[in-house]
Order: structure tokens, then sequence, then C-alpha cells
């Protein structure tokens, strides 16, 4: 433990899932910051001469029915998908653990209240509640990150309700009361840092949920909107296109596997981590 | 309240909620102290002795303040002192996120009677070191890295970092090895003897008890059932719970 | 007397790291019929170890055991595991430190009282059964037997469960009973109507008991013969009186000192 570097070297030689994960995990963010800044054609460029071709040197992806280079949409795509899983879960852990950590220290009437809120919303299937408030506001992915990000609240509050109702009887808590720490010091710099591991591997099988949920939602049509692309509305766009240009719908349904694959392992790694 | 009294606790009696707090549930108290009083002269140790369930634990977490729901009065000399505890298990009373530096560190972070620079609580948490007798180089382990005595001694030191008037040892050395135990024994007795500070201490084993205390108090069911110096209630129990207790831990024979 | 139990040169090592680590080094224990040997030690010394070696329920697989420990002429070290399970809860017995967890919370106590009679002896009938584990149940100071036979584990205080876990033990009248810390969880009180009942137990039965505690001063009021143990090895052994009276071992000494000593008037 006294040496990092050395902790890390072991834990990657002796946990497969960490390895596999930062590989899968580094290629796609690789995939992702080179989009940024290059891509091999525009992602919105189209040509009506190369419509729906396979895998060429041309096009390492094929092309799709506007004649659109599907790598340089993949490239672009995920790079929306990420912004938006990464959105989500920023809104779903910070909100949630705000939540989570005051209705759990605290406890009481007002625990009783904003939990029975949070099991209402726990009650609608995540997507559900989505699709509700995209359609009250709008589409477009700001939209739904926002919309997700409030999907994935509760489950947050919960796990973090439920790590301080552990930690608020622990000994050392009552112990720092009685040193005279204040409600805020105790929730931020006494528990919270207790809570850290269990939070870290939800938020990584959060990122799946919400690359999931990104794709099926945008499935449905209320993500990004045409020209601009991600995942799930490639995804979307190819269906009709499966038997003639299989390389069209395979392309990003493997890359969101991957994607969703690199995050898992990687959490896996993480609760392993010795 | 005479001069030299530390503390004074007057007919308390101390109830407990039912815990299940929910919307549509009754809040049941169920008393777990009846008329207990007690008065502490400055520099004395008071044992409080029993066993599970007696309530020696909840008097003490009523003196500190961490139950509040009490009738009676609770009465001590420096107002501004609040009294620190040691518990029981060395295990769950550090928080395993900190290193042990920090966690010394921390009541002079929160002190709001004096403002603390980071020099005076280098020197400071250099003196409790010495007094706790653990080297300095154990300031950046974590608690996770210590033995079950070497966390005790850093549970007391992290009691005494602003001399507290009171401290309150719930068990001390229960979780303890009984060689540890003997160690832990001494060094608080040190203290004791070097800083004069009062100290209740709360155990179930009459052995410990009649070497550190002054005074005891033997509880039973929320009850005190026998108070007095502590050579006298061993040599003299009045009651015959205090002797059943002598005879088991073997002190007096049968 | 009558050896029915011998231990040699028991050894164990760990290997969850990258190294090895010892916890029982050279062992011997020679264990009479009707005796009762205290094993003491702080956390660490091995004596739990070594106990639960005896028991055979040391099987985990980063683990190495050499020596012998011969009971009714098997090594219980390297015999057949169903040899070993038929000795298990029927003529070697082990209670635990923790009457709370040791006993299943959803089974009612005369389910649990029986469950050696049932995996050892199916023969012996349902009823005869009961009739058995409320006599066992009786004999361990549960006057109330009918009734506790049909409680759950929730309902009964520490010292109860206790009592219910010895008689869980002694249903099929073991040879060997190990009690690793029995009363450490117990009220001062109740710890010392746990050794009597063990007392009574072992002049009635003939039960020989192989007694693990790191309260010197219990170990001294139950047993003959004391076992001082430290980091794996034992340091001193011998009659309990003669090991009190004069430590031979520096060790020993230090334990002895730990205890406070009391001198009334």
């Amino acid at each position: 433990m006294s040496n990092p570097g050395k902790a890390f070297k072991r834990n990657i030689r002796e946990n497969p899932y960490l390895l596999a994960g930062m590989i899968i995990t580094a290629l796609i963010l690789l995939m992702i910051l080179v989009g940024i800044f290059w891509t091999p054609y525009d992602p919105t460029q189209m040509n009506s001469a190369e419509k729906l071709q396979g895998i060429s040197l041309r096009h390492i992806m094929g092309t799709d029915n506007m004649g659109r280079d599907v790598f340089s949409r993949v490239m672009y795509g995920s790079r929306i998908t990420l912004l938006i899983a990464i959105g989500t879960v920023a809104i779903g852990t910070i909100v949630g653990t705000a939540i989570g950590a005051v209705t759990g220290y605290f406890g009481g009437m007002m625990d009783e209240i904003l939990m029975r809120i949070i099991d209402a919303l726990f009650a609608f299937p995540s997507i559900l509640l989505a699709l509700v408030i995209v359609s009250v506001f709008g589409t477009g992915w700001i939209q739904l990150l926002v919309a997700l990000g409030i999907a994935f609240v509760p489950s947050y509050a919960r796990i973090v309700r439920g790590e301080f109702l552990r930690c608020r009887n622990m000994d050392y808590v009552e112990n720092a009361r009685l040193q005279g720490v204040s409600d805020l010091r105790m929730i931020f710099v006494h528990i919270l840092p207790n809570i850290k591991g269990v939070l870290a591997s939800s938020i990584l099988i959060g990122f799946n949920n919400a690359v999931l949920a990104e794709a099926g939602l945008s499935y449905l049509g209320v993500g990004s909107q045409p020209p601009y692309a991600s995942l799930g509305k490639m995804l979307s766009d190819a269906q009709q296109y499966m038997f003639t240009t299989p390389s069209y719908v395979l392309c990003p349904g493997i890359v969101i596997v991957l994607m969703v694959l690199g995050f898992a392992f990687l959490g896996e790694g993480i609760s392993r981590w010795k | 309240m005479n001069e030299n009294t530390v503390l004074e606790v007057e007919n308390l009696n101390v109830f407990y909620k039912n815990n299940k707090s929910s919307l549509f549930s009754q809040n049941k108290k169920i008393q777990a102290l009846f008329d207990v009083s007690l008065s502490m002269e400055e520099g004395e140790v008071l044992a409080i002795a029993g066993e599970s369930g007696s309530g020696k634990s909840t008097l003490a977490r009523t003196i500190v303040g961490i139950n509040r729901d009490y009738t009676g009065r609770i009465t001590k000399k420096y107002e501004n002192d609040t009294p620190q505890m040691v518990f029981q298990d060395p295990y769950s009373s550090l928080n395993p996120a900190k290193k042990i530096g920090w966690l010394l560190k921390e009541p002079l972070r929160v002190d709001r009677n004096k403002k603390w620079t980071a020099t005076e609580m280098d020197i400071r948490v250099k003196e409790i070191m010495e007094e706790i007798e653990l080297p300095m180089s154990m300031l950046e382990r974590s608690p996770a890295q210590l033995s079950g005595g070497q966390r005790q001694r850093i549970c007391i030191g992290i009691a005494l970092m602003r001399s507290p008037k009171l401290l309150i040892a719930d068990e001390p050395v229960s979780a303890l090895d009984v060689t540890i135990q003997a160690q832990i024994l001494e060094l608080l007795e040190n203290l004791h003897k070097k800083h004069g500070i009062s100290i209740i201490f709360i155990s179930h084993d009459l052995r410990v008890v009649y070497k550190i205390s002054d005074h005891v108090m033997i509880m039973k069911d929320g009850r005190v059932v026998e108070y007095g110096k502590t050579r006298d209630v061993y040599l003299n129990p009045q009651h015959e719970y205090t002797s059943q207790l002598l005879k088991a831990a073997g002190i007096i024979q049968e | 007397m009558e050896i029915i139990l011998d231990v040699t040169d028991l050894h164990i090592e760990f290997h969850d790291h990258d190294q090895p680590e010892v916890a029982v080094e050279d062992f011997d224990l020679m264990l009479g019929r009707g005796e009762i040997v205290g094993i003491v030690g702080e956390s660490g010394s091995g004596k739990s170890m070594s106990a639960l070696a005896i028991a055979g329920l040391l099987n985990r697989k980063s683990l190495t055991k050499s020596g012998r420990i011969m009971f009714n002429g098997t090594d219980l070290l390297t015999c057949d595991r169903n040899i070993l399970r038929s000795y298990q809860g029927d003529e070697i017995s082990i209670i635990f430190q923790e009457p709370m967890t040791s006993l299943n919370p959803v089974k009612r106590i005369g389910w649990q009282v029986e469950e050696s009679l049932f995996i050892h002896h199916p023969e012996i009938s349902k009823a005869v059964r009961k009739e058995m584990a409320i006599k066992t149940l009786y004999s361990v100071g549960l006057s109330d037997a009918e009734k506790v036979y049909r409680m759950y584990p929730h309902e009964l205080s520490g010292g109860m469960r206790q009592r219910v876990m010895i008689a869980a033990a002694m249903i099929g009248n073991p040879k060997i009973l190990i009690a690793d810390e029995p009363t450490t969880a117990l009220d001062v009180t109740v710890q010392a109507q746990i050794v009597e009942l063990l007392k009574k137990l072992n002049r009635e039965r003939k039960t020989s008991i192989i007694f693990i505690s790191h309260d010197l001063s219990l170990v001294s009021q139950l047993c003959e013969r004391v076992i001082v143990m430290q980091k794996g090895n034992i340091v001193e052994s011998g009659k309990t009186k003669k090991v009190f009276k004069r430590p031979g071992n520096i060790y020993t000494k230090r334990l002895i000192a730990a205890i406070p000593k009391i001198e009334l008037r």
C-alpha cells in the first residue's frame, strides 16, 4: 500500500478485468479524441456516388444511405454519446449524492418525504421518465442529457443514503461530533470519503446504463437531430439497410458494445482492487 | 455545586425513542436510566461497572451530550469544555478513510475557542504523540495499518488534543489482548497523574475497575445499585448483586 | 489414563500473501479421556487455528497442514473426507465464541439441537429425537426445555444461546468437546455459570474438553492442564496450578502479570 505505483502494477497483473477495461476504454477515448481534430471525411458530407458501400480501404466502416463515411460519423457520434453519458452520470451522481447524504445523515421527517418522492420516481422505468421529460422540453441532445440525468437521480440517492445510514452511527462519526465537527463538514469531509468505493463502481455501472439509455432514446428519435449523429441515432437510421449493407448497422453497434464492455470491465476491476 | 466538583448529575432519567421513525409509527419511548445521581471531584477516576444492558454506556452518552432526551440535571464546572470519549472498539472509532495525522489535527481544526495555526497544530501533535508513546512516523499511516493497541492510543490522543477536563472511556480495553490491556491502563493512569484530568471509566471487568478507580458505581437494569469508594465497596459490598459480580470475577470467594 | 486424542508436530501455514505465514508450529497435544485442557494465548497466537484443525474445519485451499492428529486410530489430517464428516458433530463437537451468529436465525432451537442426530443417526425416530433434544436442553440448565425447544434464537439471551450451542454439541455424547472462547461474549455472572456447566458435563459424561481462552483466570478455574501459545508456538505447558505459581516462560509471566492484582484488606 505504501507504494501506489507498485500496487497498481500488481493489480494490473492479477486483475484481468482491470487491464481489459483499461485497454478497451483507452481505445474508445483515443478514437473520440482524434475525432475532435480530424476525421477521414466530413461526417455530414453527403456523396450520392458512394451510397451504402461495404467495408473497403477507402471507407473502413463503409458508407451510409446518403454516402456519408460511417467511420467519421462513428467518431463524431461516440463523442455525443460519451458527452451524454458523462453529463447524465454527473447530474445523477451530484444531485443523487446530495439528496442521499442529507436524507441519510439527518433522517427524520425530511428523509421520509424526500425518499417517498424518490420512490415514486423510481417506480417509473427511467427511459419512460426521460421520454416524458423530452416530450415536455423538446428534442435535442441537451434535453436528452438533462432528462436522463433526472431519471438517474433516484438510484444514486438510494445508494448514498444507504451508505450514510450505515456510517452515521459508527463510533468515528460520534467521536467527530464530540469534537465539535459541524454537520456539513461531517457529511463531506468525514463520511463521504468512506463511500467513494461504492460510489465509484456505481458511477461506472451508471455510465453503461447511460450509454444504453442514450442509444435507446435516440433510436426512438428523441436524441440528436440530423444531420448530426449519435451512436443510437445511427443504429436507428441503419435498421432498414440491415440486410443490404450490414456494415452500416454493425459498426456503430459494435462500438456501443465495446464502450459498455470497457466501462463494465473497468468497474469490475476497480471493485476487485486490492 | 461545590467548588471542587467537576461534574454533577442529579436525578437523571434517560429515554430512548423507538428508533424506527416512520410516518405512521407511534413514538414509543423506552426508559433506559432511572433516577441516576453522581458527583465527581476534580481529578477523580469514577468507574461505572455493570453487565450489558445495565445502562452504563447510556449514562456516558448522556453526559457527553449524544443522548438529548432526558430529565434531571447535568452540571459541568467547565462550560466551554466538551467531555471527550474513548470508545470500546478501536476498529470502528477511527475514520478508515483518513490518515492518523489528519485525525489528530481534526479537533484543532474545528476548535471554536481558538484558531490554530499550522505550526501550532504540528507542535501540539508532536506533544500528544510523545504522551501516547507512538513514533511520529505513524502520522502518515491509515488506521488499517495499526494494531488494536496502537489505535486505542491514537483514540486517547485525539481525545486529549484540546486538553479536556473530563474524559470518558467506554470499555477502552475490553476489545484488546490482556498484555495490551495492561499497557493501555498504564498509559491512562500516567496521563491522569500528569494532567489531573478527571476520568469516567466504564467497564464490566471488576479487576480493571479496582486497579484504576477511586470511586465505583455499580449499575443494573438502568439503576444505581451501589455507589461509593472503590475499596469500601469491594471490601464491604452492601448489595447482593455487587457480591455476585465480585464472586463471578473471582475477587471474593463464595 | 486412556489417551483419546494424540496430536503431534501439527504445522499450519497460510499462503494468502507472497510470503507463507506460519500460523501454528510444532503443536503437540495428548488428551486423556475426561480431561480438560486449556489453550491460552492472545489473538494471533494460533490457539483457534489448532482447535479448528483438530475439529477438521480447516479446509481452505491456500493452506498447508502437516503432522498427525490421531483419533480412534485414524489420522484426521489425512483421512477420507467421509470419515472426517462421520466424526464431526458426533464424536468431536465444537462451540464458538459468538452465540449470536453460530445459530441459524430462521430455525427453531429444537431443529438446531437435533441437527447432528439427524445427520449421524438417521435411524432414530422423530419422537425419540425430540425426547433426546429436550433431555439435553434440560441437562444444560434450560429448565424450561419444552418451551425453549419451540423458540427461535432471537428470543433467547446470550447466555441461553450459548447453553443451546452446548446442548447441540453434546446431544451425540461426543468424546471431545472443543470450546473456542465460549464465554468471551458473555457477561461475567453468565460466564461463571457456563464454566460451571462445562465442569458438570465433564464430570457426568466423561467428555474431554479443549477449552480455548485468552482469560487466564477462567482457565485456572476450569482446567487441570494448560498450554500457553504465542505466535504459533507452544511456549509453556503443564499442570495449571504449577504454571500459574511458577511460570517458566517470560511470556507466561507477562500474561499473568497483566491480570490486575487485587489485595483486599
